[in-house]
Parts: structure tokens; sequence; C-alpha cells
């Protein structure tokens, strides 16, 4: 049915997709799967026509395909469903199925075939869905349904889903299952990407592994147990040896306690603990829940249950600004739209979180400000020609050193970083990596996270294993290896 | 020096040269003569007529900076000067019918200025709830008017008290009042925000209100403040406008000063989409559209005609800000 051959793209400086192959017969679920950077995204967006491909061949039943744009790809038989359903919230189901593709009669939208076609395509899927409500005033899954059926109603011989259920709950990913298994046993084949091992043992036949831009596997998922999928993944083979022994836990009071902290579609109530001068590492794949426990745990977004206690302080719903008030810090993964304040100079960037702590009303003078920036600045070999520089005109790594001298300077007793590693040079994570030992060894507690298992594995005296958006283990001390959290990760016992 | 000016720079060129101009046209433009102890001449009528400008302007540069606009300050001062002259003249049939005799100073100048905070800060409240400031002010600029009209009947208040109308009228040191009041605000805004972390939370929260939250940047109260700031300034400004006409005309007082405020702010070589603002450029931009206004009704033009010119001008001193537009003339190769 689909068949990629040695397909090339490649962006200034990095090469996206390298040789990449990939064969989806009819009724086949393949899962595609990979880390931060794999190439999924490329993949999808040469194959809907929104990339033009550098080199390679794609054929559709046989015939050599050059989709030019998403429509074009679409009426080749190739539709797909974004995780950010791309429909109109304002408009009927009718017109969302139709749109692009509207029915016409004299050059008038011929509404009665337009609402046929839309309740066709939706009986197909069993939904029941009428065919005039407002896209708007349905749920996420319905929504997701109404994609769906646009796709089918295109005649698509191919269907792309880009992690549709991410914002699902259990019954709904169920219901989406059952369908999407009874489009396969009609002959559809469907590309189906997500970061949920637990749904692709359930759904797909097959899988396909991406990383760095080239195959890493092709499995088919009876043959394939889950300790090999991850270690696919990740690119490395389990190593056994113990890092973590080197690192003594130390017991020192607990300064922070998280009970049934979670949120709906985010993350299962969860709780963990930390002591002072601990560094408490959280490992899982891409979408396990790590970046939402920390967020959670600072107030960045709401929870829904749970609570949190810092120090001797207990509070249901924690707020950035109180948690800072209380000592806490949080570098977050997301550094151009959470980090920084683009347009802002290094100076500015840098003592923002201080500054909030003292307040308005007692500022740092320039000169307390230049003093701390020059210090940070030496600290961190932070290159900037002066601290007047805006910072959107640093590098990605300088700009994450920024946002965590930001942190730094502000002295917090617990700093959550999320991927503060992420983007920068060899040379500048070890830096980084000495300074967070350094600082818990005087007493700082720090939350760690990092896509890569070994970094986790190098700082950390703790590990908290997620999996699926929920805590699903722990490891601690001579637990601590690469093969322990690739295990815990692919849901073995230790 | 140049440097330092940063975008402020353009207005600057541009208020000069109008001025230039003006100097070819009219011998006597830059001559300052004292006339009964008191300073006269163009450049002090300018700055006399700005006052008002610089006033709301400054509370919209703070605005903008934290990526809002208010649209409601003409609408303030109308409500401010409305409140002023009825608490004066409490004419019978309206809401200050009850004050009697002779009011004293500290309710005529004290209610109005409350009332614009109030009006401020409800724009404020709105915004930091995450109404689109545009929507949120616009409601204010339609009904704050409108009650305005409300307070004095729709009619014209007039009052002819000496110590009010003095407040538009009369001078101190030999300059004009409204120029005082004018400098003095900018002096203590500029303070307010340079001295204190106010104007580093006011452009973070503009830059990225997310990264702000997340650094501990109380974003909901800062809006809330640089709104009431806002409306504070325009209701020192309605009361400049009411006592210098001695009555308050609703319908007309402070009449699309909120664009002139936006267009100054921008002049000044502040985003509208927020961040780094810059009020000294702010002031240099209302002083020039008050030159250009003054200079086009000397040369006798037709006040329609000065619209079109403020517009050019406008447009044209923002393209010389774009970095991209610049570029087209630079050569290529040379930064």
């Amino acid at each position: 049915m689909l068949e990629i051959v040695g397909l090339t793209k490649s962006f200034p400086g990095v090469c996206a997709l390298n040789n990449v192959h990939l064969r989806l017969e009819p009724g086949e679920i393949r899962a595609l799967m990979g880390e931060n950077g794999a190439g999924k995204s490329t993949l999808i967006k040469v194959l809907t026509g929104v990339y033009k491909r550098d080199g390679g061949e794609i054929r559709l039943s046989g015939q050599a395909i050059s989709p030019s744009s998403p429509a074009h790809a679409q009426s080749l038989g190739i539709s797909t469903v974004y995780q950010e359903l791309n429909l109109a919230p304002n408009l009927s189901v009718t017109e969302n199925v139709c749109l692009g593709d509207e029915a016409s009669r004299f050059g008038l939208i011929d509404w009665r075939a337009a609402r046929r076609r839309a309740v066709a395509a939706l009986d197909r899927l069993e939904a029941e869905i009428g065919p005039n409500q407002i896209l708007g005033s349905l749920s996420t899954a319905e929504q997701q349904l109404v994609a769906i059926a646009r796709a089918l109603d295109r005649e698509a011989s191919v269907l792309i889903l880009d992690e549709p259920t991410s914002s699902l709950d259990a019954d709904e990913i169920a219901a989406l299952f059952k369908i999407l298994r009874r489009l396969g046993d009609g002959g559809l084949a469907i590309l189906f990407v997500t970061h949920f091992l637990g749904q692709v043992y359930e759904l797909c036949d097959t899988i396909t592994v991406l990383r760095n831009g080239e195959n890493a596997g092709d499995f088919e998922v009876k043959e394939c147990p889950q300790e090999r999928l991850v270690a696919t993944m990740l690119g490395r083979e389990s190593d056994t040896s113990i890092i973590g022994s080197k690192l003594t836990s130390n017991k020192g009071a607990e300064i922070l306690q998280a009970t049934n902290l979670g949120r709906k579609q985010m993350l299962a109530p969860i709780t963990f603990g930390l002591t002072k001068g601990e560094i408490l590492g959280l490992s899982g794949l891409l979408g396990s829940g790590r970046t939402e426990t920390l967020k959670l745990t600072y107030g960045a977004i709401r929870n829904d249950s749970g609570q949190v206690t810092v120090g001797a302080k207990t509070t249901p719903h924690p707020q950035p600004k109180a948690m800072m008030q209380s000592g806490m810090g949080f570098c977050p993964e997301d550094r151009k739209s959470e980090g920084i304040l683009p347009g802002l100079s290094v100076r500015e960037n840098l003592v923002l979180a201080l500054q909030a702590k003292r307040g308005w009303y007692r500022p740092l003078s320039y000169r307390q400000q230049n003093a701390l920036v020059s210090e940070m600045i030496a600290k961190l070999s932070i290159k900037t020609p002066d601290s007047e520089k805006p910072i959107d005109q640093l590098s990605g790594g300088n700009q994450q050193k920024v946002i965590l001298a930001r942190w730094l300077i502000a002295n917090p007793q617990i700093l959550l970083l999320d991927e503060p590693t992420r983007g920068i040079d060899i040379g500048s994570k070890e830096e980084i990596k000495a300074l967070i030992r350094g600082l818990a060894h005087d007493g700082t507690s720090f939350i760690f996270t990092s896509s890569e298992i070994e970094e986790v594995l190098e700082v950390c005296s703790r590990v908290l294993v997620l999996r699926d958006r929920d805590l699903i283990g722990e490891l601690v001390g001579e637990e601590l290896s690469e093969a322990n959290i690739m295990s815990k990760i692919a849901g073995g016992k230790c | 020096m140049l440097k330092r000016l940063g975008p402020a720079l353009y207005p600057l060129v541009g208020l000069i040269v109008v001025l230039l101009l003006n100097a070819a046209w009219l011998p006597g433009f830059f001559v300052i003569s004292v006339r009964d102890g008191h300073l006269s001449g163009s450049l002090i009528d300018i700055l006399l007529r700005a006052a008002p400008v610089i006033l709301v302007a400054l509370g919209m540069t703070l605005v903008i900076a934290t990526g809002g606009v208010d649209l409601s300050v003409g609408a303030i001062i109308a409500i401010s000067g409305a409140i002023a002259a009825g608490v004066l003249a409490h004419p019978s049939g309206t809401l200050f019918a009850s004050f009697s005799g002779n009011s004293s100073m500290v309710l005529v100048l004290g209610l109005p200025l409350i009332a614009a905070s109030m009006a401020g800060a409800f724009n404020g409240f709105l915004v930091s709830f995450g109404i689109q400031p545009i929507v949120a002010t616009l409601a204010l600029m339609v009904a704050g008017r409108g009650a305005a009209q409300l307070l004095t009947n729709g009619q014209i208040v007039t009052f002819s008290d000496p110590t009010i109308s003095a407040i538009g009228n009369g001078f101190w040191l030999g300059l004009p009042i409204p120029i005082l009041i004018a400098f003095a605000c900018a002096f203590f805004v500029f303070l307010l925000v340079r001295r204190s972390a106010l104007g580093l939370f006011i452009s973070a929260t503009g830059a990225s209100e997310q990264s702000s939250f997340l650094a501990g940047v109380p974003r909901n109260s800062i809006k809330i403040f640089v709104y009431s700031a806002c409306g504070l300034l325009a209701g020192v400004a309605g009361l400049i406008i009411c006592s210098d006409i001695k009555g308050a005309d609703s319908h007309n007082a402070g009449l699309y000063l909120e664009l002139d405020a936006i267009l100054a702010t921008c002049l000044g070589g502040t985003a509208m989409t927020g961040g780094r603002f810059n009020l000294a450029g702010t002031l240099i931009g209302a002083i020039l559209m008050q030159t250009l206004t003054t200079t086009i009704l000397t040369r006798g033009v037709s006040l329609e005609a000065t619209l079109i010119t403020k517009a050019i001008l406008v447009v044209g001193v923002c393209l010389f800000q774009s970095a991209s537009f610049r570029a087209l003339f630079a050569r290529r190769g040379v930064d």
C-alpha cells in the first residue's frame, strides 16, 4: 500500500531524515515511535506534503507520488489527524467534515448532500454525533472522531494519527481503539504515532522506531519485548553497570512531600518526597509525565487532586509565586515560551526571580544587579558580549544557562530542573552537572529530569520511574542502573 | 549618547526637523518672551497644549508595555471632568445637587481622581481575568462617556472658581501650571518605575506572561497597577482640560485622546507587543504630536489636514523604527 524508500530530508545544519524506510500494508496498524528529534514529525510532514523531500521515494499502491500540500496528499488518499485537531470549533460537524471539499451544485453548496456525507462518515465510526452540532460543543474525543470522519470522507487509504490519545481518558481510548481496529479490518492502513508503550501493545501490529532521523528498528509487536523496544528507542544496549552506588543517598530531613498529586488526563495521582540535599531524578520516556510532575509540584499547572507540603506548610493548590516564596524554583523545559523574556536583556532575565522574591518595593540596585550578573556569567561561562544584550540573541544553550542562573541567584532550597541540559554543548553539560552536585552537597535539593538516562544516573541518588503518566517505581542506591530503569519503563520487574 | 536613546532617537530627530521648519517659516518661533511676568512664546504654547497628551501617554506606555492597550482614557477624562465640575457647580437635577455651598477643594480634586483610578482598576481586573485588553477597555470607552453624560444630565456644566481654573490657566514660577503638572507626573512615574522593580515586572509581563508567572512575578497585580495608573493620569488630564475651559463637556472632553496617546507611545519606541518601554521616548512622541498640530494650525492649513499629516508622520517614524525597513536602505553587507 504505502511504501517509503530511502527518504531523506535535511534542514540547514541538521539532517532530519536520513535514508528512512517504512512499509504499510492495507489493514495494518503500524506504530511510529521515537524520542524527541527522532524525525517522526518530519516524516509525517513529508508524507502530507508540508515539507518537500530531498531524496528517496514515496509509493502509494505501487505508484510514485510527491505530495505537494496537505490537500494534495488528501486527494491521493493520505489523510492525517493531528494532535492539535485542525478543525474549526465554531462551525458545525457537517461543515468541518466537508470543509475544503464541499459538495456543490450550480456553484452553491449542496447542504443536503454535505449532511448526507457527514452522516455516512460518522456512521462508519458508529459515532452518535449529530451533523448540525457545533464542533466546539463536543468533547475532545468526539472532535477526534469528527476529524477521523473527515479523513474517511476523503476516501483515505492511509490514515495517519499523530498522538490521538494524548487528551483522551481511558474509556475514550478504548472506544477509539475499537473503531481503529474495525477500520483496519476494513482494509485501511493506519500509521499510529504515540508515546504510550501500553497502547502500542494493545492496538498495533507492527512498530517502526526512528532515532536521530534514521531507522532504528522494525518489529512485529508480538515478537518484540518491551525492553527491546525501549532500548531501541533510547539507542543503547542494556548496560548493567551500577553508577548510582557512587552517590550515597543521604537521609536528610524531608523538605518536600507531594501527596496524591495529579490532574486528570495529565498525571495519575502520585506521591513522593524529597529530602534536604538530595538529587531526585525523574526518568521515563517522552510523554511519560516527567514535565507534568514538575509543573504540578510548582503550580505551573493547577492540580485537581492531592497536595504539596514544603517545609511545614501544606498547600492544596500550589501557585508559582507562593512556591517561590517558600524556597522553590523551576526551570521549565520549554525555554522559549516559559523561560526567557524575549527582547529583554540578559541582566533583566537573570535578576527576575530574585527581584520577584524581594518584591517590587525592594529593588536591587543597578550595581548589585551587575555584580550578580557578572558573577553568574563567569561562573556558568555564559557567552554574551555584555549583560545588556537581548537574551534572544544568545544561543539556546546560553539562554538555558541564564535561566538556570536566574534561579541560582534566588538561592532556592528546592530546584526543579526540567531537562536543564538540553541543547547545551557537552562541556557546559558537565559544568552544570558539577554545579548541581556541588549545590546539593551544600544542602540544596533538586528534582532533575533528562531524557538521557545516563545523565540521570550520573547526577541522582534516587530515581522515580514514570510510564504512561503514572509513577511506576523507585530505584535507590545499588538498584540504579540503566538496565533497571529501562526494564522498569518497559514494565518489567527489577 | 545616541545609542542610549535607542528607538527614541527617531522621534527626537523628527521633533527637531519640525521645530527647525517652524523656525524657518516663523522667524520668532524660538523666541520666549516675558509677558505679564509669565513666559510666553510658541514653544511654551506647544508644551501647554501637549500637557493632556503627555499625561495620558505616560499611562498608556505602561499599559502597552504589559502587552495591553487602554482605549478608555478619553472616557475617563470625561468622567473626571464631569465629577469635578459637578461637585463644584452642583447643578440641580443631577447627582451632585446635594453638594451645597462652597465645596472643599479636596473633594473637587479628590473625587475625580479616585473615580478615574477606580475606572482604571476595573479595566485591570477585566484584563487580569483574561479578557483581551482591547475588548475590556472598549467597554469602558463606550460606557464611560455615557456615564459622564449621565452625571451632568447631558449638559455642559460650567463653573467660575478661580482656584480650579488656575489648574488649566494659571502660572507658577512663570510657567503654565499644566506644563508643570505634566512634567512633575512624568518625573514621578519615571522615578516610580525605574527606582523600584515595577519597571522590570511591567516589561517582564509584556515580554512573556508565562515566563514571568513561573518566575513568581505577580502578573495580575501588575496589570491592575498599570491600568489604575493609566486611569489616574487620565483623571489628572481630565482636570486640566475641564479647568482650561471652565466647564465639563462630556461629549468632547478627551475625544480621540486615546489614539494620540497610543501614537505618542509608538513614536517613542515602545512596541505594541509589550516588553521594553521608553518613557522618555513617549514624552518626546507626545510633544512631537502637539508640535505638528500647532505647526499645521499656524500655517493656516485646515484642521482636517492635520489628521492626515499626523498619520503620515507617524507611519514615517514607525517605518524608520522597523529594522527590516531600515535594511532596505542599508547596503548589503553593511550592518
